[in-house]
């Protein structure tokens, strides 16, 4: 067996410049199919992955992205077609022969283990010796982290790392395994922008070594950034790929949606303007007495959509929780929800199922979208059924509006699934958080709050959803959306709530602010006052 | 003076073999814990391999003129371990290849050991001639037998003794030391042997952190790529092994090679199940803790003029001791204190 050590770069860039006429591909894949329940969700993809390059793979959710990616690195076998590796047909059966192939998977969802340390991480299963050498490996974790650029603590607890850490651990340790071919699987969705940038240039000094980097992912401007080339899928056949000098977001959206879609965000004027919720000094404190909101005030008018802005964990998700009756608030704070009416009544102190009557509905979409909000054992009509299982006075359930429910939101939204039976677990992620947003909106609510609604979506899907906010908008809801991509909420959002560390840093007008500004006001409180 | 320390010895004699067999029985679930594999079957591993001992030890003796102790000790040691392996494997195929929900598989695997092993343990004393009438006293002796490794020593210092006052003091110390750590049969210091072993297994070598990730994140540990079916079944049935030779230790030792149909093997199972949780997963402190319950569950014997009741009462401290560990556990949040995190779920690659 080969021992998986650290290669020394084999193709050093002796003469790198442009002699590349012609290029070797390192992977092969020939008529790859895999089948999910008689549904393929990989049908004959015939790709080619170069050394040295770094491949931007794209699509919509439940394209076949990931399983495409996984039956390369050894978690799913195909029912159909054959990999080769330089040149040479090869089986993969398991994660190891793909390791032992030198082709490492980062996945979206961090294979490791928590409480053990970086560096027992990065050795799990290498047997290298019977007892175990701990000093070396983190000798070896450090040559790698100086030669890449990484950062990274080979005695820190994998639960106490920030998810950029645990990211940068993945990929220490499938380097450490000799990987030479890497897949990473939408490994952006889950950092910040500065983050994002480090990832690439730490991807670019990969390639220079050598490697090749496969990338999956949704945001088509880092598409344009990091990547050579572009492969696309569509519904699980693959398009065609086409280098990314040579094309544009416009192009890459036809050839992954299938037909022409507009980039443009559409944002009506407001009309019937009225206030619905007003939140004045509310400070929230979390169980380890951490300051979450530090008195924050504004109004969400109804007719309008209030766009929230922050670097993630800036209190957002407290805000949204303590308007859903989630979260508790300091003695202080004032809530007050004003219905179509005109009748005004308090939100602090009611339960989530009084205040949810009242017409106030959160669509929030965790990082991990099965957290809340679905069930992830139960199929979709189930999952609507948990907003209404209080109605109707019987014994009984009636399972026929939830039925009927599910079944206009799977043909409205496109959600794939194999059937109305499955479980939502074992739907793709975008169409789980299809399912969620499309059951919120479905209760025909006063106040609209979402978090992240288009987080991990496609670009097909996530217009899909800014339409149904905006018509929200249009009956008179009062939108609430919480946004990490400033271009949308600047598009979309008629006003912005910018919080900085749990404080209001402003609220600045969506058609007249930029970009640079919000970004300003994210990083240091009343940095710029544009009101 | 002297009656509170007799007493003292004999509550540490007491609470060191009654200890010995939890201790096993929770060292073997401890590494089948490791795999993520919660095994309820305890209980019935334990007296399958109590009564594979006792068959093995009872055939060789009813077969042979002139038993051999030493013979009969390796037949009763072996026929231990086929017995309780036996038992891991119908667990480890059921919950590890068939994924059937753990908690149902390792109860049933409850009840089925102890039926099976109070029927053969009837029939046995009926072949012996009824009830009661079953000794293996030849092969028990083998176990029992004791090394008195300060004997010679306390002899000699006694001999000396007389005179001087500080030598009368050594030699009492001794004597102290000779009958609260000397006088145990093998399987005594055998357990707490294994129980060091499996320590440095977990925390030293490279396969003992597979089997820890294994536990933690299968899907991690495949990714990584470990077998983590091998290291399931592994763990599993080197684990029912070790839980076995507690029911043995109990049938050879304890109850010094006889059988009773009472249901004490059940029960002591299920306060091996509970000093898994008080030793939070950590063989060394299994070791402490099986004589800490040992000397809990028996300390109404050397509390004078207890009622029944008051008796039964004393023998839930064990468990009261168990839940305020856990609650303790919970109250510090420290993750290393922690089951591991897959424990009690069925691992599949390609489920999502």
């Amino acid at each position: 067996m080969e021992k998986a050590k650290v290669t020394t770069v084999q193709n050093e860039p002796a003469a790198e410049g442009r002699e590349a006429p012609e290029r070797k591909p390192a992977v092969e894949l020939i008529g790859l199919t895999k089948y999910f329940r008689s549904i393929p969700v990989n049908d004959n993809i015939d790709m080619s992955i170069y050394k040295g390059e770094i491949l931007s793979l794209l699509g919509e959710n439940g394209s076949g992205k990931t399983t495409l990616m996984n039956m390369l690195s050894g978690i799913y076998f195909p029912d159909a077609g054959h990999i080769r590796v330089n040149g040479k047909p090869v089986v993969i059966n398991s994660p190891k022969d793909a390791l032992d192939l030198h082709i490492g998977m980062i996945h979206q969802h961090f294979k490791l283990v928590d409480v053990l340390t970086a560096a027992e991480n990065v050795v799990l299963g290498l047997n290298e010796s019977f007892r175990l050498n701990l000093r070396s490996v983190k000798r070896e974790v450090e040559a790698i982290c100086q030669r890449y650029g990484f950062e990274v603590d080979p005695d820190k607890k994998v639960y106490d790392m920030s998810v950029s850490e645990k990211q940068t651990l993945e990929i220490v340790k499938v380097l450490y395994r000799g990987a030479d071919i890497l897949i990473l699987d939408e490994p952006t969705a889950v950092l910040t922008p500065q983050e994002t940038k480090r990832l690439f240039e730490v991807m670019r000094n990969m390639k220079r070594d050598g490697k090749s980097i496969v990338i999956i992912t949704h945001k088509l401007h880092e598409v344009m950034e990091i990547s050579d080339r572009v492969a696309v899928l569509r519904k699980g056949k693959y398009v065609g790929d086409i280098e990314t000098a040579k094309t544009s977001p416009q192009e890459l959206t036809d050839m992954m949606v299938g037909r022409s879609v507009s980039l443009n965000i559409e944002r009506p004027e407001p009309h019937d303007v009225r206030e619905c919720l007003r939140v004045e000094h509310l400070s929230v404190t979390d169980a380890d007495g951490v300051r979450k909101l530090d008195d924050v005030s504004f109004k969400a008018y109804g007719g309008e959509i209030l766009g929230v802005a922050g670097i993630s964990g800036s209190g957002q998700k407290e805000l949204l929780e303590v308007v859903a009756g989630l979260q508790g608030a300091e003695p202080g704070s004032v809530v007050i929800y004003t219905d179509r009416d005109g009748r005004t009544s308090s939100l602090i102190g009611k339960t989530p199922m009084e205040i949810k009557k009242l017409g106030v509905h959160l669509a929030f979409v965790p990082e991990d979208r099965l957290g809340m909000g679905l069930v992830g054992d139960l199929d979709i009509a189930d999952n609507m059924l948990i907003r209404t299982y209080t109605e109707g006075g019987g014994i009984f359930v009636n399972m026929k509006k939830p039925r009927k429910l599910a079944e206009e939101i799977v043909e409205e939204f496109e959600v794939v699934t194999p059937d109305m039976l499955t479980p939502v677990r074992k739907l793709s992620g975008g169409n789980v958080q299809k399912v969620l947003v499309g059951r919120e909106i479905s209760g025909e609510p006063s106040l609209l709050m979402s978090a992240y609604a288009v987080r991990g979506l496609d670009i097909n899907t996530s217009y899909t959803i800014y339409r149904l906010m905006n018509e929200q908008k249009e009956k008179g809801t009062a939108v609430i959306y919480v946004g990490e991509d400033l271009d949308v909420l600047l598009e979309l959002c008629d006003r912005i709530l910018v919080l900085c560390g749990g404080r209001v840093s402003g609220i600045v007008e969506g058609r007249k602010t930029t970009k640079e500004e919000v970004g300003l006001m994210m990083t240091h409180v009343g940095a710029v006052r544009a009101e | 003076m002297d009656t509170v320390l007799a007493q003292m010895i004999s509550l540490i004699t007491t609470a060191v073999s009654f200890g010995t067999v939890i201790m096993y029985g929770s060292l073997g679930e401890i590494l089948t814990e490791k795999s993520g594999h919660l095994n309820l079957g305890v209980p019935g591993i334990m007296y399958m391999g109590g009564i594979g001992g006792l068959t093995g030890a009872f055939l060789y003796q009813t077969w042979t003129a002139e038993p051999v102790p030493g013979v009969g000790l390796v037949i009763a040691l072996l026929s231990t371990l086929v017995c309780s392996v036996l038992g891991g494997l119908i667990y480890s195929f059921l919950t590890v290849t068939l994924r059937a929900n753990q908690n149902v598989t390792g109860l049933t695997l409850t009840i089925f050991g102890s039926g099976l092993a109070n029927f053969f343990g009837g029939s046995l004393s009926k072949l012996a001639g009824g009830v009661g009438q079953i000794s293996v006293a030849v092969t028990s002796s083998a176990f029992r037998a004791t090394q008195h490794a300060t004997d010679s020593l306390v002899t000699l210092v006694s001999r000396g003794a007389g005179e001087s006052g500080f030598m009368r003091v050594l030699s009492g110390i001794l004597d102290t030391l000779d009958k609260t750590v000397f006088s145990y049969g093998f399987m005594v210091y055998l357990a707490v042997v294994i129980a060091i072993i499996l320590s440095r297994f977990l925390n030293k070598t490279s396969r003992g952190l597979n089997l820890r990730a294994v536990g933690e994140n299968p899907a991690t540990a495949d990714a990584a790529g470990i077998n983590v079916t091998r290291y399931k079944y592994l763990a599993t049935c080197t684990g029912a092994a070790i839980s076995g030779l507690g029911g043995l230790y109990y049938v050879m030792d304890y109850i010094k090679g006889t059988w009773a149909n009472d249901g004490n093997i059940e029960a002591l199972g299920w306060l091996a199940v509970a000093l898994v949780i008080f030793a939070t997963w950590k063989p060394l402190r299994s070791v402490w803790g099986a004589y800490l319950f040992g000397a809990l569950y028996w300390l109404y014997n050397f509390i004078p003029g207890q009622s029944r009741s008051m008796q039964e009462i004393f023998k839930m401290l064990p468990y009261v001791v168990t839940i305020i560990v856990l609650i303790s556990v919970s109250l510090r949040r420290k993750r290393e204190n922690h089951p591991p995190s897959s424990l009690g779920l069925s691992y599949f690659r390609e489920d999502r």
